[in-house]
């Protein structure tokens, strides 16, 4: 009935393909620096090609860090990343699974309440309250800890919706099947609901890992020791040493690093990371 | 929505929830009543002592123009990023649409920025264009443009939209996507029969029916623009030249930085987080009439 296809689609393909390269190109141009010494970088005629400083320049950056004034390796805020990201993956899961369960699973004074002070969180991000937020870190003694790098950034109601919405599908009928079995409410929940919510946990995860390794104003604000940087912050460190000495080559490796693991997990677990996506809605 | 089947226990629920209870209240509501308290403070320059002064920080507040640049700034910037973003991914979503064989590695090769932290992003977009050693900036000059980011405003507005579409294409793509392959073949071809052609069916009954799509995007874009587009703007202009790319947020973070107006900033938080909950709302309607149809 809709008009063949064949022409139509070499269109498609042409501008699809046009779409790939043209998003690829920053990338490229940033993994292609990483491979230039700084001086043919600074004489703004870097070629298109790979230059033969790649070794060099990786093993600087990832063990030793920058020549001048940052000299944390980026290894180590690799590892702070990971650290950070993992926390607040693995964090947010574990608080908004029990929460969710003991609001569909329960009856309970005040349910409805403190179903609404977690939901109210749902669109407030921590840039709104930032300075406060921060008082109250110092206060506790957590600034330059990954407890406080991590702990504010959990605080939010993406995960309780997302499990709540997912407990509301399973079959009552399972609960009632492992009652007459004679299982109390811990071994419900670990026998027969986590299994079940796997997928979503794993969904949850890919999105959590992706913000917690992105972020960027509250680490900002909290770390003040080199070697409590997370990677995103680095580079912007290595940038602000002073425009016409920045270390640009440095900077491009660490881009490239920093760009690596959360990249990563978009390409390897694609279908989680879109069902993530879907349902928390951002 | 309830539950018919549920569990017994009078003490085991609290429990439950303490952990998410007690973090939301530490690292949620105590700093956002703070946040509300001390835009209603005055504090002297070394922070030790602090009045009452009602709505003074409001009111000077919007006494200052920079804060209206800032507004404007923000709406400018939402908007080009807005239609940037929401533009090209519909096109790539149509052309990917077409039943092509290849869809799916199209799909992993186009999502993958959204992963790109905002200020990495930044620096990838701020190195191509950089007026001295950006290879993009050359061929601009050569066109006779006298490109500087660093120096002219406009320059750097347009950097930082093209970074954060460069992020946020990937997100309304695949959105984009999903509600085109939820059309019915069937109205498609219903308006073949009827002699429209592809771009005529496309703005008459594609587009129309995408609508609660491109709205829910158009919410999620001015969140993005506002929150996390700071991590862009401070690798790439760091606010400037002259506050060009201070956007609202970045306000809050300048003014409040090392203790300076906090009650200023302060009131800043209060009124952006009005605005999120107007936009939150906004997005709840939506979505409610979502499940309706």
């Amino acid at each position: 009935m809709v008009e063949s296809r064949r022409y139509r689609n070499i269109g498609a393909y042409t501008v699809l393909s046009l779409g790939v390269l043209i998003f690829a190109f920053p990338v490229y141009v940033a993994i292609i620096a990483s491979t230039h010494e700084n001086a043919t970088i600074m004489n703004g005629n870097m070629p298109l090609l790979p230059g033969g400083q790649a070794a060099e320049n990786y093993y600087r950056t990832i063990f030793l860090g920058g020549v001048r004034s940052a000299r944390e390796p980026v290894g180590n805020m690799m590892l702070n990343s990971f650290i950070v990201a993992m926390g607040i993956a693995v964090g947010k899961i574990f608080i908004s699974i029990l929460s969710a369960f003991a609001i569909v699973y329960y009856r309970f004074p005040l349910r409805k309440a403190a179903f609404w002070v977690i939901f109210i969180t749902l669109m407030l991000p921590i840039e709104v309250r930032i300075y406060p937020t921060y008082k109250i870190v110092a206060d506790l003694g957590l600034l330059d800890t990954y407890t406080g790098l991590i702990l504010p950034l959990i605080a939010s109601a993406t995960g309780t919706l997302l499990f709540r919405q997912f407990f509301m599908t399973v079959p009552d009928e399972l609960l009632e099947a492992s009652k007459m079995d004679g299982a109390g409410a811990f071994r419900f929940f670990k026998d027969t609901l986590l299994p079940l919510s796997l997928t979503t946990m794993a969904a949850l995860f890919v999105i959590q890992f992706i913000y917690g390794w992105n972020q960027y104003l509250w680490p900002l604000l909290i770390t003040t020791r080199d070697d409590m940087q997370t990677v995103v912050i680095g580079i912007k460190k290595l940038l602000t040493t002073q425009d016409a000495l920045s270390e640009w080559h440095t900077a491009m490796t660490t881009a490239v690093l920093a760009m690596i693991p959360p990249v990563l997990v978009v390409l390897l677990m694609q279908r989680l990371f879109v069902k993530g996506l879907v349902e928390t809605e951002k | 929505m309830e539950k018919h089947a549920i569990l017994n226990g009078k003490l085991i629920p609290y429990l439950l929830l303490a952990p998410q209870l007690l973090i939301t209240v530490i690292f949620f509501y105590w700093p956002a009543t703070q946040a509300i308290w001390q835009s209603f403070l005055l504090e002297d320059a070394f922070g030790l002592s602090s009045e009452f002064v009602g709505f003074e920080n409001y009111q000077v507040l919007f006494r200052r123009p920079e804060y209206y640049q800032a507004m404007a700034t923000t709406a400018v910037f939402a908007t080009l990023v807005a239609v940037l973003s929401m533009s090209i991914a519909l096109w790539l979503a149509a052309m990917a649409d077409k039943n092509i064989k290849a869809a799916g590695a199209y799909k992993t090769l186009l999502i993958w920025p959204y992963a790109v932290a905002p200020a990495v992003a930044g620096v990838l977009w701020i190195f191509m264009f950089h007026p001295s050693l950006g290879m993009l900036a050359r061929p601009l000059r050569l066109m006779g443009i006298d490109w500087n980011p660093l120096l002219n405003g406009r320059h750097a507005l347009v950097l930082v939209t093209f970074a954060s579409a460069w992020k946020e294409v990937a997100y309304c793509f695949l959105f984009f996507l999903a509600g085109l392959q939820s059309i019915p073949r069937s109205v498609i071809e219903a308006a073949a029969i009827d002699g429209a052609r592809p771009f005529r069916r496309f703005w008459t009954i594609i587009f129309p029916l995408l609508s609660p799509t491109t709205f829910f995007l158009v919410v999620v874009i001015v969140v993005y623009v506002f929150f996390d587009t700071f991590g862009i703007i401070d690798a790439v202009t760091g606010g400037g030249p002259a506050g060009a790319t201070t956007t609202l947020v970045y306000r809050v973070y300048a003014d409040g930085r090392l203790g300076g107006d906090l009650g200023g900033s302060a009131a800043q938080s209060v009124i952006l987080m009005v605005i999120v909950i107007a936009l939150t709302a906004i997005q709840f309607r939506y979505i409610e009439r979502k499940v309706q149809y």
